[in-house]
C-alpha cells in the first residue's frame, strides 16, 4: 500500500503546488487522480516516483519510509512511472529500452507482446531508435510498454491520453482494462479522461493542492459528471 | 605477424585468425600477409608504398580486408591504397586500423585510400580505427578518403574511433555523378586530451546525386574535437548533414557545417545538436532501476552504436 501524510511541494516563487496532502492507495486497485489542470496531479505523481522531492510529508510504500529514497532505489523497490511526455533518445531502440526496463534480455516473442499490448505492430517497431522520428502516440505507447514491461507492484502514468489521437485512445483505455486483469500491482492513473475514470476502482480529486474528494468510483464518478455538465456561474442568465 | 598486430586485427576486423575473403595484413609498415581471390586482384602499388585493389565487374557478395596495425614507437607510416570497383559490383571493404605504443616516440598511420567507383556499383566501406598502449609515445592515426562516385553507384562508409587515439585529422572528400549516393555515418568517441579533426567535403556534381552525413561523437574529459563539412549543391541534388555531439566533463566540440547550393534545385539540410546528456534522458532511465552511472553509460554506448 502506499501512503502520502502531509506532503507539501511549492514551486521557487513560493506558490503552493501540493499542500498538505494526505492519501492512502490501497492494493492491487486501479486509481484515477483527476482534477483540474495545475491542480497539482503530476506533481504528486512525481512525488511519489522520486523525480520530485517534498518539503514536508512522508511517503510510506509497503510500510517502508521511501520519502529519502532517491529515483532508482524507488524503482528498484517496485515503482515505475510513466512520463507526461515521453523522454527520446538517439541511438537507443525500442529493444534496448524494453531491455532496460524489463532487467534483462528479452526474447523475440516477450516484445511482441509488450507492444502488441499498447496497440503497435511489432515488426515497424522492434528495432527503430526512440528518437524524434516517431509520432507523438506511438512513443506514449512505447512510454507506456516500458512500464508494462517492469511489472512492478505500483505503476503510474501520468495523462496517458495527452498527445493520443481519438482513434487510439480507444485502444489505450483497452489496454488498461487488460493491464488490471492481468498484473497484481496497483494502477495510478493520472487522467481527465472520461472513459478512464469509468473504468477506475477508486477516484482521487485533486485540486488548488489539496485532495478534494476520493472514494470508490461508483460514489466519486456520479458527482464529477453531474459537477462537469453544471452551468458555471459565469454562463447563468 | 606478431602477437600486438593479431590483437589489433581481432578489435579492427572479423580477423579470428584468417579472413574470409581477399586481404593483405600491413604491419610497421610491410606487408605481413596478402591473398587476392578471383574476383578482387590485390598488388603493390609501383609508384608509391601502398596497393592497387581492381574488384572485378559484377562482382556480388565478396569481401576484402586491407587492415593497417603500427604496433611500436617510433613507426610513422605513410600508406597509399587506390580502389578500383567494377561496373555493378557489390562488395564490402573492411580497412581497420589499430596503433599500439609502448614507447616514448610517437607511434603513427597516415592512410590514403582513393576510391574509384563504376556506374551502379555498390560499397559498403567499414572504418574502424584504434589505438592502444600505456605509454607516454603519441597515438595518432590520420586517414584521408577520397570518393569518385560514378552514374547511380553507392558507397556506404561506416567509420568508428572509440578512444586510445591521441591526435587524429580525418579528412573524407567525396564527388558524385548522376544518381549517386554517399552515406557516411562517423562515431567518435574523445577522452583524457585526446583530439579529433573531421572534415567532409562533398561535391554533388551529377543530377539526382545525394548525401547523407551523420556524425555523432563525445567529448570527455579534457578531450577536444572539430567537425567540419562542406555539402556542394551542384545539380539538382539533395544533401543532408547531421552532427551530434555530447560532452561529458570538460570535453569541448566545435562544429562548423557549410552547405554552400549552387544550383536552384540543390535541397540541402544540415541538423546540429552539442550539448551534455540531457537530464531527462537520465532520469527517464533512473525511473526504470538504472543508476546515474548506469544509465549515464547506456545512453553513450546506445548514441555509438
Amino acid at each position: 500500500m502506499l501512503k502520502l501524510e502531509n506532503i507539501t511541494w511549492s514551486l521557487e516563487d513560493g506558490r503552493g503546488i501540493l499542500n498538505d496532502v494526505s492519501l492512502e492507495i490501497p492494493d492491487s486497485k486501479l486509481v484515477v487522480i483527476t482534477g483540474p489542470n495545475g491542480g497539482g496531479k503530476t506533481t504528486l505523481a512525481k512525488t511519489v516516483a522520486g523525480l520530485i522531492t517534498p518539503e514536508s510529508g512522508k511517503i510510506i510504500f509497503d510500510g517502508q519510509d521511501i520519502t529519502e529514497l532517491d529515483i532508482t532505489q524507488r524503482a528498484k523497490l517496485g515503482i515505475s512511472y510513466a512520463f507526461q511526455q515521453p523522454v527520446r533518445f538517439k541511438g537507443l531502440t525500442v529493444r534496448d529500452l524494453l531491455e532496460l526496463a524489463a532487467g534483462r534480455e528479452l526474447k523475440q516473442p516477450e516484445i511482441c507482446e509488450l507492444l502488441g499490448k499498447v496497440g503497435l505492430c511489432k515488426n515497424d517497431y522492434i528495432d527503430r531508435e526512440v528518437n524524434a522520428s516517431l509520432s507523438g502516440g506511438e512513443i506514449k505507447r512505447i512510454e507506456i510498454a516500458t512500464v508494462l514491461a517492469r511489472n512492478t507492484k505500483l505503476s503510474i502514468f501520468d495523462e496517458p491520453e495527452a498527445g493520443i489521437d481519438l482513434w487510439s485512445f480507444a485502444g489505450l483505455v483497452d489496454v488498461f482494462k487488460e493491464v488490471k486483469n492481468k498484473i497484481n500491482g496497483t494502477l495510478m492513473i493520472i487522467s481527465h479522461q472520461e472513459r478512464i475514470l469509468e473504468i477506475a476502482d477508486e477516484i482521487v480529486v485533486i485540486s488548488g493542492g489539496k485532495v478534494e474528494s476520493s472514494g470508490s468510483a461508483q460514489e466519486i464518478l456520479p458527482k464529477l459528471i453531474k459537477g462537469s455538465r453544471a452551468p458555471r456561474p459565469c454562463e447563468r442568465s | 605477424m606478431n602477437d600486438i598486430t593479431k590483437q589489433l586485427l581481432e578489435m579492427i576486423s572479423d580477423y579470428n585468425g584468417e579472413f574470409n575473403g581477399a586481404y593483405n595484413i600491413r604491419e610497421d609498415g610491410q606487408c605481413a600477409a596478402r591473398q587476392s581471390s578471383e574476383n578482387i586482384k590485390i598488388e603493390s602499388k609501383q609508384d608509391a608504398p601502398g596497393l592497387v585493389i581492381h574488384i572485378k565487374p559484377f562482382t556480388k557478395g565478396e569481401k576484402v580486408f586491407i587492415p593497417a596495425c603500427v604496433t611500436k614507437s617510433g613507426i610513422d607510416d605513410l600508406v597509399y591504397n587506390d580502389f578500383y570497383v567494377g561496373q555493378g559490383a557489390d562488395v564490402t571493404i573492411v580497412a581497420g586500423c589499430g596503433v599500439h605504443n609502448s614507447g616514448e616516440e610517437e607511434a603513427r598511420h597516415n592512410g590514403i585510400h582513393r576510391f574509384f567507383i563504376e556506374k551502379d556499383a555498390n560499397v559498403l566501406y567499414e572504418e574502424k580505427h584504434i589505438g592502444t598502449g600505456e605509454a607516454e609515445g603519441l597515438r595518432k592515426i590520420d586517414p584521408v578518403t577520397d570518393i569518385e562516385l560514378g552514374e547511380n553507384a553507392k558507397l556506404t562508409m561506416d567509420t568508428v574511433q572509440l578512444s586510445g587515439v591521441d591526435q587524429t585529422t580525418r579528412t573524407t572528400r567525396g564527388v558524385l555523378g548522376d544518381g549517386a549516393r554517399l552515406i557516411i555515418k562517423e562515431r567518435i568517441m574523445t577522452d583524457g586530451r585526446e583530439q579529433a579533426k573531421t572534415d567532409f567535403y562533398v561535391e554533388l556534381k551529377g543530377e539526382n546525386s545525394g548525401v547523407d552525413l551523420m556524425s555523432r561523437s563525445v567529448a570527455r574529459d579534457e578531450s577536444y574535437q572539430e567537425y567540419h563539412s562542406v555539402i556542394k549543391g551542384m545539380n539538382v541534388c539533395t544533401g543532408h548533414s547531421e552532427c551530434d555531439a555530447i560532452l561529458v566533463g570538460n570535453g569541448k566540440v566545435s562544429a562548423s557545417p557549410q552547405l554552400d547550393a549552387e544550383h536552384p534545385d540543390a535541397a540541402l539540410i544540415h541538423e546540429a545538436a552539442i550539448g551534455k546528456i540531457a537530464g531527462e534522458q537520465l532520469l527517464k532511465l533512473r525511473t526504470l532501476g538504472l543508476t546515474e552511472e548506469e544509465a549515464e553509460q547506456k545512453i553513450i554506448s546506445g548514441f555509438l552504436k
